[in-house]
C-alpha cells in the first residue's frame, strides 16, 4: 500500500502574544516542529507499510525550512518527503490550502491512502483533511481510531461520531484523518538519521508551475474566500472577583446560573 | 493575484532590518543588500501597514475577483446535527442565534435535517424558531457517511441558496461542513465564538487563533454561501415556542447519492466518557475537607452539575480519593468550561494542571491563598458554610424545572 501522509511545520509554542499597543504579533524566540497531531498519522502509516508493505510519503506546504518536519518524518521511516514551497501560497487560507495539497498530491505519483492528522496547533481548524477529499472527490473518515487492511483495495476503519462508534469498509483510495492519542508515534531513529542526513534526493521540491492547474489566482491570498479583517488581543478578565461574608453559596449559585451551568 | 512589492530603492540596511524583526513569520529576509519575501509569507500585511513607510506596497488584482450578487442569496440556514435520530442540542443554540443575525438583515431561518424517519425531530426545530425546515429523510441516510450527506447538503444549497450556513462543531459538523464548503468553493470559518451580521449580509466571524491568546476577525466577502462551525455551549438556546408558525418542505431524494465505495458495517453507542482531562465541569477538593465522609457533599455538587470530582495530591496520598482523579503536574492536566475548588490552597503544582480552564471558582477561607491569584471568582468563605448553602439553592432551582 502506498501512504501519503500530509504534515505541517508549526511554532513550537502555541504561547503567541499580540502588542497591545502597535497590534504586532509577538512570537519571540519561537521554534519549529512537527505538528503533534501529525504523529499519530505518521505512526499509523509506518504500521500498516510493516504490516503490508509499500511506501510511506510526507507532504508539507510550506517555507523552505518547512523542509526540517519532512527529513524528521524520514527519520522515523518515511521513504521520501514533497516540499510544496512557493510565494504565490503565500497567505492561503483552509481552501487554497487544500487546493494546494490536493494538486500536490496529484502531481506526486499514484498512491492509496492519504493520512492527515486531526488538526494543527496553530490554525486548529480540523478542516483540511476533509477539504482535501473534496478536491480530489475520495471518500474520508474523520476522527479515526483504527485502520486495518481488509483486501487489496479495501480497508476497515473504525470511526468516532459524537455519539457512536462507526465501523466501515472503504474501497481505496481515500483519505482518513486521525485521532489523537490512537498511538504512540516513535522516536526518530539514530540509524536512519545517520542514513539519510543530507541526502537532498530524498526531498522533491514543487512550486506552482508543477501543478496542472497552475493559475496563480487560484492560490494564496486571492485563492482565498476569507479574509482576516483584524487581530486582536481577547478581553482577559483579569479583574478577580471577590465574594466574602453572608450567602457566598448563594452567590455563588447566581454566577453558576448567570453562566448557564445551571 | 494580489502581491507585496518591495520598493527597493527605498530600502536602507537599517529599514530593511527594522523589516526584517518586524514579520512575525521570518518571511523578510535581507542577504547581499537584497530585500526578499520568501514562501513564510502568510500576507498579514504588518509589513505594509507597520512598517516605514512605503517601502513594501500591497498591490492588488482587482479584476480577479469573481463577483458575486449577494441579493441572490436569502437565508440563514442551520444544519440540524442528527446522529441515529438524536438532535444534538447546538443545533437549538445555532436557531437561537440565527434568529438573533437576521434581525439586521430580514432573511429567513433555514434548517436542514438529514436522517431516516426523522419527522419529530424537523418538527422540534420548528419550535425552536426555524421558519422553514428542509428534510432529506430516506434509508440511505441511516448511518452518517461523509460523502452521501454532502450530496443531500449541497442539493440543498443549490435549490435555497442560503446566504449564511451555520453548522455545530461536533465530530459531525466538523467532518461534513469542510466538504461542503469546499464544493461550493466557499469560505469556513471553524469554531466562531462571536457571529455578527452586516447590513450587507456579510457575516463577521470572531474565533480565536494560535491558541486562543488571539482572537481573528473572518470574513468571506467575495463568496456565498458562508460557511461556520461553532462549539456546543457557546450561544444558548431559544425557549421554546409550543405553536409554531414555520413549515415544513419535505425534499426529494436521488439514491444515486449514496457513496457506494463506502459500506457502514456497524454503528455502536459510545460509553460514557469519564476521562478527567474530557470534564466539562469539575469539582475539586483539598485538604479543607476534615474527613472522607465530609466528601461526600463535594460529590453531591458534583451529581447535581454533572461534574466529575477530582482531587490535589494530599487526598491520594491519604488514601481518600483515586490516583486516577489528582490534579496536578504529578496527576491530570486539565481544562474544564467550569472548575469548582473546595478548600484547595493552590499549590504552584497544582494550579499548573488547571489554571487554563475557562473558569474558575476557589473557595478557600483564607483570603490570601494562592488558589485566589488564578481563580476568576475568589470565594472567601469556609467551605463547611458555602458548600451546603450552594447544594440547596442548586436543588432547589432543580426542582423548579
Amino acid at each position: 500500500m502506498n501512504i501519503i501522509v500530509c504534515i505541517k511545520q508549526v511554532p513550537g509554542t502555541s504561547n503567541v502574544k499580540v502588542d497591545p499597543v502597535t497590534g504586532v504579533l509577538i512570537r519571540d524566540g519561537v521554534e519549529s516542529k512537527m505538528n503533534p497531531y501529525d504523529l499519530f498519522a505518521l505512526e499509523t502509516a509506518l504500521k500498516l507499510k510493516e504490516e503490508n508493505g509499500g511506501t510511506v510519503k510526507v507532504i508539507t506546504m510550506g517555507p523552505p525550512a518547512a523542509k526540517d518536519v519532512l527529513m524528521e518524518a524520514i527519520y522515523m521511516g518515511a521513504d521520501d518527503g514533497v516540499l510544496v514551497s512557493d510565494r504565490r501560497f503565500a497567505g492561503a487560507d483552509v481552501l487554497a490550502t487544500s487546493r494546494t495539497l490536493s494538486s500536490a498530491i496529484t502531481a506526486s505519483g499514484n498512491f492509496d491512502l492519504i493520512l492527515c492528522g486531526k488538526q494543527t496547533t496553530d490554525g486548529d481548524t480540523a478542516q483540511v483533511g476533509a477539504e482535501i477529499a473534496e478536491y480530489m472527490g475520495l471518500p474520508h473518515f474523520a476522527n479515526v481510531k483504527s485502520i486495518s487492511v481488509k483486501s487489496d483495495n479495501n480497508i476497515t476503519i473504525v470511526s468516532e461520531l459524537g455519539a457512536t462508534i462507526q465501523t466501515a469498509d472503504a474501497s481505496l483510495p481515500c483519505i482518513c484523518c486521525a485521532d489523537a492519542d490512537i498511538n504512540t508515534p516513535r522516536l526518530p531513529s539514530y540509524k536512519r538519521k545517520c542514513e539519510a542526513k543530507g541526502n537532498e534526493a530524498l526531498i522533491k521540491t514543487l512550486s506552482l508551475d508543477d501543478f496542472k492547474d497552475n493559475n496563480p489566482d487560484h492560490y494564496g491570498l486571492s485563492g482565498s474566500p476569507t479574509q482576516v479583517e483584524r487581530i486582536f488581543p481577547p478581553d482577559k478578565n483579569t479583574n478577580r472577583e471577590f465574594i466574602e461574608g453572608e450567602n457566598a453559596g448563594a452567590k455563588v449559585f447566581e454566577i453558576l446560573k448567570a453562566k448557564k451551568f445551571i | 493575484m494580489p502581491e507585496l512589492k518591495i520598493n527597493h530603492e527605498k530600502v536602507t540596511a537599517e529599514i530593511a532590518n527594522e523589516l526584517v524583526s518586524l514579520c512575525p513569520f521570518s518571511a523578510i529576509s535581507y542577504e547581499n543588500n537584497k530585500l526578499a519575501v520568501n514562501s513564510a509569507c502568510k500576507m498579514c500585511k504588518l509589513c505594509v501597514k507597520k512598517g516605514p513607510a512605503g517601502v513594501m506596497e500591497f498591490v492588488e488584482n482587482k479584476s480577479a475577483a469573481p463577483k458575486i450578487n449577494k441579493d441572490e442569496w436569502k437565508g440563514i440556514a442551520v444544519f440540524a446535527d442528527c446522529e441515529q435520530g438524536v438532535l444534538h442540542p447546538v443545533t437549538f443554540e445555532l436557531l437561537g442565534k440565527a434568529k438573533e443575525l437576521t434581525k439586521v438583515i430580514n432573511h429567513p431561518v433555514y434548517a436542514i435535517i438529514i436522517g431516516e424517519n426523522i419527522n419529530n425531530n424537523a418538527q422540534k426545530l420548528l419550535s425552536y424558531g426555524a421558519d422553514k425546515v428542509f428534510v432529506y429523510d430516506n434509508e440511505i441516510f441511516r448511518d452518517f457517511s461523509v460523502t452521501t450527506y454532502t450530496n443531500a447538503f449541497a442539493d440543498f444549497i443549490e435549490k435555497v441558496k442560503p446566504s449564511s450556513v451555520l453548522v455545530g462543531a461536533t465530530n459531525m459538523g466538523r467532518s461534513l461542513a469542510p466538504r461542503v464548503a469546499a464544493r461550493f468553493r466557499t469560505g469556513l470559518t471553524a469554531d466562531c465564538t462571536v457571529l455578527e451580521m452586516r447590513e450587507n449580509t456579510d457575516l463577521v466571524q470572531i474565533r480565536p487563533a494560535f491558541g486562543g491568546n488571539i482572537m481573528a476577525q473572518i470574513l468571506s466577502p467575495k463568496t456565498r454561501p458562508q460557511f461556520c462551525t461553532v462549539r456546543y455551549k457557546i450561544f444558548s438556546a431559544p425557549q421554546k415556542c409550543e405553536n409554531p408558525s414555520g413549515v415544513i418542505e419535505n425534499m426529494s431524494v436521488n439514491t444515486d447519492w449514496l457513496d457506494s465505495r463506502v459500506n457502514i458495517t456497524n454503528s455502536v453507542i459510545k460509553p460514557k466518557v469519564t476521562d478527567l482531562s474530557e470534564a466539562n465541569v469539575i469539582v475539586a477538593v483539598g485538604r479543607g475537607f476534615k474527613s472522607p465522609a465530609d466528601l461526600e457533599s463535594a460529590k453531591e455538587l458534583a451529581e447535581l452539575l454533572g461534574a466529575n470530582l477530582a482531587c490535589t495530591r494530599p487526598l491520594v496520598e491519604n488514601g481518600w480519593m483515586d490516583a486516577s482523579k489528582q490534579i496536578g503536574l504529578s496527576g491530570k492536566t486539565v481544562k474544564p468550561k467550569l472548575i469548582i475548588t473546595l478548600g484547595i490552597s493552590g499549590s504552584v503544582q497544582f494550579a499548573a494542571g488547571m489554571k487554563s480552564s475557562d473558569m474558575i471558582i476557589a473557595v478557600n477561607n483564607d483570603k490570601n491563598a494562592s488558589i485566589f491569584d488564578v481563580a476568576h471568582y475568589c470565594i472567601v468563605g469556609d467551605l463547611y458554610e458555602v458548600l451546603p448553602e450552594l447544594i440547596q439553592k442548586v436543588k432547589e432551582a432543580k426542582a423548579n424545572v
